[in-house]
């Protein structure tokens, strides 16, 4: 039965759990984070291998899903006898850690490619004023061509930011006890069907909500030579 | 030409090929302090591709490019290709040469105040509050002093080319150089970006200029080059070229430039 008593108990149930989705999330979009400036970087290198590397990565990890990829981590990667013996291990085998390197790598599989096109999206003419001006390297990178490309990234990063709270819900799959997985337990104990989930999808909606909105105040302030002039 | 003066720029047997086309077919100019030098040429002549050269925005195949005596040191590679040998050269000697796009080319992302004092602090380490002064009045000179706080967005093409002129001022360049700075602009805009630059001249501003405008180049540039296939078809002081000493290549190119629907 669906009394407001068991929405409430559910819902309290369900916010212990946040945490975990939220650590998972956080440290994930971190690691893809720098994950995905590296292969961007060997992405646009010049340099073949280091190219070809990048697309193999890029293409690996947006073409299978996630869940596989998941599954290879925490299964695949421990029967391997070498992972077994190395100091991995201490990783590998916590599920915690295996679900934070697949989300981590998934994302920036995707990140990368937001990335590349933010840098290529930066106007040549501007980058060119800069060089006329004697700006090079890093210099020129840290002054004019990251404050350009990441304004323009920010739309597309945000969405993959937002899509990965609700890509967290599959570490249910590997034993870790986020808010999908303690809403299924609940489920499961209570035989009640829907109230779980529902409450549990609009956790995940309500977290969304804020971040959407966090990124919408984001743009605005970093975008201050889009917005119509004021005075 | 003032030739009295000390040398600004020189620039020797210029070479450029792009892949087959070959551009630049060996240029040559020297600008002494206070010449203002107008290139002309139809498209294709290679005039904006020689300026990009002399700042190394295109890399020269051959040539030499000298600024206030320092000479731009160039290397082959292993490929054949020649490089500049030093970055930081590049870098120095760039910093030195204020340009000027066609395109504005100003930083989005910045106010026109950061746009002004962006090189000047980050590459020149000048002090900023120094540079915010001057660069104030810059604006002021060119007569956009109440936008410095405005986005480049929300300026109209001409003031946004002022403004790209005034950022090339804060640099304390020796040489100014113009890539067709009118050439983007709707005309009723032409007249304030010529006016500013007009004044640059009179007040002794050394000044390479490649125009479609013949009135500026006539009336206040004291040099004139006329650039055709890559080579320099025609050169001199703007009375002689313009009158009796004009070439009938050149004859053709003003009239075409005069009625620029035939």
């Amino acid at each position: 039965m669906m009394s407001l008593d068991f929405i409430w108990q559910t819902f309290l149930r369900l916010l212990a759990a946040l945490p975990l989705t939220i650590e998972v999330w956080f440290l994930s979009i971190v690691f893809g984070g720098f994950v995905a400036a590296g292969v961007t970087w060997m992405r646009v290198s010049g340099i073949l291998p280091l190219s070809l590397f990048a697309r193999a990565f890029i293409f690996i990890f947006r073409g299978s899903p996630l869940l596989i990829q998941l599954f290879v981590i925490y299964y695949g990667l421990p029967s391997l006898p070498f992972v077994r013996h190395s100091f991995l291990w201490t990783f590998l085998r916590e599920p915690f850690y295996c679900a934070v390197l697949s989300l981590a790598l998934c994302t920036a599989g995707y990140t990368s490619e937001i990335f590349r096109g933010a840098l290529a999206a930066v106007p040549r003419g501007q980058v060119e004023a800069a060089r006329a001006c004697g700006m090079s390297g890093f210099l020129l990178f840290r002054r004019i061509i990251l404050p350009i490309a990441m304004r323009q990234g920010l739309p597309a990063y945000s969405t993959e930011i937002i899509s990965m709270t609700k890509a967290t819900a599959l570490v249910s799959m590997v034993t870790l006890w986020d808010v999908l997985n303690v809403a299924l337990k609940i489920r499961n104990d209570t035989l009640i069907t829907y109230t779980p989930l529902l409450v549990a999808g609009a956790i995940y909606f309500v977290l969304n909500y804020i971040l959407a909105r966090f990124f919408v105040w984001l743009e605005f302030v970093v975008s201050p030579h889009l917005r119509r002039r004021l005075h | 030409m003032n030739s009295s003066a000390p040398t600004a720029i020189t620039v020797s047997n210029m070479h450029k090929t792009f892949g087959q086309l070959e551009v630049l077919r060996g240029i040559s100019l020297t600008a002494h302090e206070g010449d203002v030098i107008s290139i002309l040429g139809s498209s294709g002549s290679g005039k904006s591709t020689f300026l990009r050269c002399i700042n190394l925005l295109e890399t020269p195949d051959e040539g030499v490019v000298t600024v206030a005596g320092e000479t731009i040191e160039m290397k082959r590679r292993a490929d054949g290709h020649s490089v500049p040998a030093s970055q930081s050269q590049v870098d120095r000697i760039r910093s030195r040469l204020g340009m000027v796009f066609q395109n504005f080319n100003l930083w989005s992302h910045m106010t026109i105040l950061e746009n002004l004092i962006e090189a000047p602090v980050h590459v020149q380490k000048r002090p900023k509050a120094e540079c915010v002064e001057e660069a104030k009045a810059l604006l002021a000179k060119v007569g956009i002093d109440d936008k410095a706080n405005h986005y480049p967005s929300h300026l109209s093409g001409g003031q946004q080319q002022r403004a790209a002129i005034a950022r090339a001022l804060a640099m304390h360049p020796s040489v100014m150089l113009f890539d067709e700075p009118t050439s983007a602009l709707d005309p009723e805009l032409v007249g304030e970006v010529l006016r500013v630059m007009r004044s640059l001249a009179e007040e002794g501003r050394t000044m390479l200029v490649v125009t479609h405008e013949m009135g500026f180049a006539r009336e206040v540039s004291n040099h004139v080059m006329f650039l055709h296939q890559g080579l320099v078809e025609a050169e001199g002081a703007p009375r002689d070229l313009f009158g009796d000493g004009a070439t009938d290549r050149f004859r053709k190119f003003i009239s075409g430039q005069a009625n620029p629907a035939n």
